[in-house]
């Protein structure tokens, strides 16, 4: 059960393989790696490739991190380079 | 579609306009919104930004057959649907023939953390992706302001903002941004800076209760347009605006004569009548029957096969046909075949513009030939004098276009001159025709006088007739001229009985002149008679006497031829 659903279910939207999107996919599989390892999942979905899945999580701006799970709900804009911010939108608390 | 080359002047450059299909905005647009450019709607909250742009997008689709992708950044599409459903406009079914994308983007700062740089490409598909799939023409975001509040960076904002615009342009769409009506700026966030092809101000003010909805141009590149505050209303139609002067006085003209249907009053027009077409203002102090003369009016166009439209401000239409029943006027039939229309409400029930829209409403479903306003200075209540002058300007305009024979009756308040007061002369010059009835008023009674001030294109009497109203209708009455000019009232009735005891008077004078002759000829005769006998007993003297002498002349002969016998 608990190797099908991750308790981390994260999606990275983009737009092309732009110099913002591989920062913000390096950045996020750091921060996962080093605080929810083994617990997560990314999703990476490409809207040049899908545009029609935009509208279903709001997505407006590019690169997205999108929390799926748990709930709420969580979008963290950017090329997520400020850690801190991400931690805190992801609402993981960083181990000190 | 096909780009429409102006007939008429196919040199001419005509600069490329989407047509919005909103009543009136085309016309002082000068045919729309620039074609594939953004156009900014800004306004305070509450004003129809929203109504307009998406009435925009409906009448792309229903009416140029322009597919249109409209974008909220405010309100969830279900109750965008909700809102313009209500002003029969069907999104889903739109949305289902594939004609229109509504996208909802919702940005909520709660739920959303900046970390690190981005940029908006995520909208510029999404939107791309809308337009693509419909092919869509025209675009609404509505109001992309929103992003300001959901987003902390600024900087970037501004620059995708700008991205965003010149995106649009090389999409080729025609794009209506909303934009929040700020304090020093047109908006908010300063959105004219980027959008500057066409912004338009939208604006909602009450003035003594009466709310007005009003727009504005505040630039058009490369088009002239419209530059005055034009009114508009939104209703169960959605939204339409009014132009003020929209009309340019070369108008049809109709030389065909309509009869007053007051008995008398056809006969002080040389003509006989009212030019149809024309504008009639009936005025004069209360309860100088300006409702009666209307409802003339009305019947004899009734009789005549005109559609009539009567506009009651005063009186409900149970109530006018009553009253007008009481002196004669048989309406009733009229309303029941359908050629007679009476709307009455209270002139402060809307504001002004909504009065005129409800009468270009009905003018458009009905198509009246003879419409009556009854009174209109009744609206003057409802706005300024300036405001109600401009609103007739726009309906005069109307009415003349349409060929529509319009009366206007007008309640103005008592003077002594017969000029009458300044109340009307907000109207005066529009109007071809003016009535004026007033009270005569004089040695304790009051008497009704109808007269002709103007007419134009027509010669009219210069009298001031008397009129009464008995239970057979009007009546105008002969022109009495005493010592002292025109007789009224009693003066009239009391110089009637003068002129009959005269005509008495004279009759007997007569009379006595001639028994006076028939005795002197009898005196005559008799002298004649008796100098007759005179004459004959001294002929019959002389008869007499010649006889005599005769008889002793021949005794005295005879006795001479004796004698000598003797001898």
């Amino acid at each position: 059960m608990k190797k099908q659903q991750p308790e981390w279910q994260l999606r990275l939207y983009i737009a092309g393989q732009t110099p913002k999107s591989t920062t913000a996919l390096n950045n996020i599989k750091k921060y996962a790696e080093e605080h929810l390892k083994g617990q997560y999942s990314i999703e990476i979905i490409d809207l040049l490739v899908n545009p029609q899945l935009a509208e279903g999580d709001q997505i407006f701006a590019v690169p997205t991190l999108v929390r799926k799970v748990p709930e709420p709900i969580r979008q963290i804009i950017g090329d997520l380079s400020n850690e801190e911010r991400v931690l805190v939108g992801l609402n993981i608390k960083p181990l000190k | 579609m096909r780009n429409k080359i102006s007939p008429q002047n196919p040199e001419k450059f005509i600069f490329p306009k989407t047509p919005t299909g909103i009543e009136g905005l085309d016309e002082i647009t000068e045919g729309g919104f620039p074609k594939g450019r953004p156009t900014l709607i800004c306004g305070s909250a509450g004003c129809g930004k929203t109504l307009l742009s998406m009435q925009f997008i409906i009448k792309g689709i229903t009416e140029f057959n322009e597919p249109g992708v409209f974008m909220s950044f405010e309100e969830p599409s279900n109750d965008l649907a909700l809102n313009v459903k209500s002003l029969g406009f069907d999104l889903e079914k739109l949305k289902s023939e594939k004609k229109l994308v509504v996208d909802h983007v919702r940005v909520e700062r709660s739920e959303i953390e900046e970390a690190g740089e981005y940029d908006l490409d995520g909208l510029f598909i999404r939107l791309g992706h809308a337009i693509d799939t419909i092919k869509a023409k025209r675009v609404v975001l509505d109001t992309v302001e929103s992003l300001f509040s959901g987003l902390e960076n600024q900087a970037i904002l501004r620059a995708e903002l700008r991205r965003l615009f010149n995106w649009l342009k090389e999409k080729g769409v025609t794009a209506l941004i909303t934009g929040e009506r700020g304090e020093a700026t047109l908006t908010r966030q300063g959105l004219e800076e980027y959008v500057s092809d066409c912004v338009i101000i939208l604006d909602h003010r009450v003035i003594e209760q009466v709310s007005t909805r009003r727009m504005r141009i505040v630039k058009y590149r490369g088009s002239t347009h419209g530059t005055n505050e034009y009114p508009f209303l939104i209703d169960e139609n959605g939204i339409s605006v009014l132009p003020i002067t929209s009309l340019k006085l070369n108008n049809e003209v109709s030389s065909d004569v309509v009869s007053t249907g007051v008995p008398g009053l056809d006969a002080m027009f040389e003509k006989g009548g009212f030019y149809r077409g024309s504008n009639i203002l009936i005025s004069g102090t209360a309860g100088t029957a300006k409702t009666t003369i209307a409802s003339y009016f009305a019947l004899e166009q009734c009789r005549k096969k005109e559609r009539v439209v009567y506009f009651a401000f005063e009186e409900s239409p149970q109530q006018l046909l009553r009253n007008m029943k009481s002196i004669g006027i048989e309406l009733e039939k009229y309303v029941k075949n359908g050629s007679l229309q009476i709307h009455s409400s209270r002139p402060s029930l809307n504001g002004l513009e909504l009065h005129l829209l409800t009468l270009q409403k009905i003018i458009r479903e009905f198509k009246p030939t003879t419409i009556i306003i009854d009174p209109i200075s009744n609206l003057i209540t409802v706005g300024s004098e300036f405001e109600v002058r401009s609103m007739l300007v726009r309906l005069i305009d109307m009415l003349k276009v349409n060929n529509i024979t319009a009366l206007f009756t007008s309640l103005n308040k008592q003077n002594d001159t017969l000029r009458p007061d300044m109340a009307e002369e907000s109207v005066s010059s529009l109007v071809d025709t003016w009535v004026t009835v007033r009270d005569m008023e004089g040695i304790g009674e009051r008497n009704r006088g109808i007269f002709i001030i103007k007419s134009r294109g027509m010669g009219h009497s210069n009298q001031v007739r008397e009129f009464v109203i008995t239970s057979s209708g009007i009546k105008l009455l002969e022109v009495e001229v005493g010592p002292n000019g025109i007789l009224t009232g009693m003066a009239r009735h009391s110089n009637l009985i003068d002129k009959e005891v005269n005509q008495l008077k004279k009759e007997n004078e007569l009379g006595r002149k001639d028994r006076e002759i028939a005795r002197k000829r009898k005196v005559l005769e008799a002298n004649i008679a008796a100098l007759r006998s005179e004459f004959e007993s001294v002929e019959e003297e002389l008869s007499i006497l010649k006889s005599t002498e005769h008889l002793e002349s021949r005794i005295k002969s005879e006795k001479k031829t004796s004698k000598p016998a003797k001898k």
